[in-house]
């Protein structure tokens, strides 16, 4: 456990009535690249707050890069950290603000150059924030979180609102750093957005963890049928399902089409069955569940606890 | 301390950028330059030096006018940053919480010394040129500027405070504008009404004097009109210099006090709270 970025045991933090996270275990490792999903007002934002101290628990211990978050800055030169919703100062130039956060964590401002190459922002960056579109203003917020090389990296909803190919651009650019060992948490209340990202999913649901594991652990959990579209030719379309053996759940979906449901775990088999079976078809679709139907069944699943 | 100066540098920088200097700066400047010429329009044959005169007019309009320009920059120095987002990300850094408001309220409070110094400094230029200034004079024009910019201090401190305090920025700005009535107005008016009503009843001049000491305002009024004796001759504050039991030590004291006790509870209040 020591090698641990970030340790959260029984973290509990209440707003007077309103328990914004109860009672969450949460263990981040170096490298990892973690999606933490929920709707708003989840508790992600206030997890990702208590992890940096601005918050404190009410209950439980939280131990980030070997410190109390809440005491003690040393840690920090070493976490990067990009807020939801934020404003950055208009009046000044995108390369001002570098060299004072750069100044800031004592990292040598020569740096910032690179950093504002990476992120695309090496020419606007002599421009005032004012001028600058959501996309660039991200970019900057990225590029502050970046300096250092920080070890744990925390992005708060950092890609809401941009374009695919600028949020494909920041997750490139995170990616090197998780190769080179930065844990990365990226908060975000969709979940498909970052379905080829992470490596591991925490779903939060009204300050509780619904689900923790990766993406595949959490389709076995959630037991979300595989379905099976098969493209028949001419004649009775009940044969093919009749040929498979074992009772298959299936509907017909269209006029030469039916569709199976299978679980996830026998998905293999059914597909090796239907290579083998006598009745020949057209084509094949194989419709894993989506990230948000997962994601649906956690929350309805937490909801009804 | 690197954070510190880091940030206060940063402040001042806004400052600049934003134009609140030079828009303070030249608002001081013409007021300043306004009463000089029109204060010594009429003195010409009195022989009083129109430094004096100066000194009077310029700490009458500071009682007004600085406190309210140190709560205009500071009421948002906190609260706003918070809504921003900005606070945030900049606790998110190796910085303590104390650093960030001693190195905003060094930065604000350098804002308002480089104004304050400029803006009054032209008039004190133009008298200068003008000619016929006793030298002692200068020494309460000096005094003034500097407490000026104490008084300003004081009250970027209570803003700071009222900042620290409430959540929304417009509640801080609303907070502050009371601040402001409050010390640049009323009390001086409730004061004066209680010292009617009362006759000296039960307001001994040891109560006055406290009382004086709780309001800023006079004790920066008290420490300019009554602290020269030319000028306290001037401002018609000469009997009262007489009486005062409060020496020049005690009000500058009262004027650092009110600047490092809200500064020092607007440091607890932010450090005890949730972003």
């Amino acid at each position: 456990m020591s090698g641990a970025t970030a340790t959260l045991s029984g973290v509990t933090k209440r707003y007077g009535a309103q328990c914004a996270v109860d009672g969450v275990d949460l263990v981040l490792q170096p490298g990892e690249r973690v999606a933490l999903v929920g709707h708003n007002g989840a508790g992600k934002s206030t997890l990702i707050k208590l992890m940096l101290g601005l918050v404190r628990p009410n209950a439980g211990r939280i131990v980030v890069l070997g410190a109390d978050p809440a005491h003690g800055a040393a840690a920090k030169a070493e976490i990067g950290y990009l807020p939801e919703n934020l404003v950055l100062q208009p009046s000044a130039t995108g390369a001002e603000l570098m060299a004072f956060y750069a100044s800031l964590k004592r990292q040598p401002v020569a740096h910032n150059r690179a950093i504002l190459e990476r992120v695309g922002m090496g020419e606007a960056a002599k421009r005032r924030v004012h001028t600058y579109s959501k996309g660039m203003r991200q970019r900057i917020g990225l590029a502050q979180a970046l300096i250092g090389t920080p070890r744990l990296l925390l992005l708060d909803e950092p890609t809401t609102g941009l374009d695919p190919a600028l949020r494909q651009h920041f997750y490139e650019i995170v990616d090197e750093l998780a190769h080179r060992g930065t844990t990365v948490l990226i908060s975000s209340h969709a979940l498909a957005e970052l379905e080829n990202w992470s490596d591991r999913v925490v779903v939060m649901s009204r300050g509780r963890k619904a689900a923790d594991g990766t993406i595949t652990d959490l389709r076995e959990l959630a037991e979300r049928p595989v379905r099976i579209r098969i493209t028949l030719p001419e004649g009775n379309i009940s044969l093919l399902p009749e040929s498979l053996g074992t009772a298959l759940e299936w509907e017909r979906i269209g006029e030469r089409v039916i569709e199976l449901r299978c679980p996830a775990a026998d998905k293999a088999e059914v597909v090796r069955r239907l290579a083998t079976s006598p009745v020949a078809f057209r084509d094949i679709e194989i419709l894993v569940p989506t990230l948000d139907e997962i994601y649906a069944h956690f929350l309805q699943r937490e909801a009804a606890e | 301390m690197r954070a510190i100066a880091i940030i206060a540098a940063k402040e001042v920088r806004d400052g600049l950028r934003n134009r609140w200097v030079v828009a303070i700066t030249l608002l001081m400047a013409a007021l300043a330059l306004t009463l000089t010429l029109l204060g010594s329009a009429p003195t010409g044959t009195v022989g009083v030096s129109p430094l004096s005169v100066v000194v009077v007019s310029l700490s009458s309009l500071t009682i007004f006018l600085v406190p309210l320009i140190a709560l205009l920059i500071s009421y948002d120095a906190i609260a706003g940053e918070i809504e921003r987002g900005t606070m945030g990300l900049l606790l998110s850094y190796p910085v303590a919480r104390f650093e960030v408001v001693t190195g905003k309220f060094l930065g604000h409070a350098a804002i308002l010394g480089i104004a304050t110094i400029i803006g009054y400094g032209a008039a004190g230029a133009a008298l200068a040129f003008g000619g016929g200034v006793e030298p002692g004079a200068w020494t309460a024009f000096a005094a003034m500027v500097g407490t000026s910019i104490l008084l300003g201090a004081a009250f970027i401190a209570l803003g700071y405070l009222a900042s620290a305090l409430v959540r929304d920025p417009r509640t801080a700005g609303g907070i502050a504008v009371g601040i402001w009535l409050f010390f640049a107005l009323i009390y001086d008016m409730a004061l004066l009404g209680i010292l009617v009503a009362d006759k000296g009843r039960t307001v001994t001049p040891a109560v006055l004097d406290a009382l004086l000491l709780a309001n800023p305002a006079d004790a920066y009024r008290l420490l300019n009109l009554t602290g020269f004796s030319n000028v306290s001759l001037f401002a018609g504050m000469a009997g009262l210099a007489q009486q005062m039991a409060l020496g020049k030590a005690a009000l500058a004291a009262a004027l650092v006090a009110w600047t490092a006790v809200p500064l020092s509870l607007a440091a607890l209040v932010f450090a005890r709270r949730e972003l």
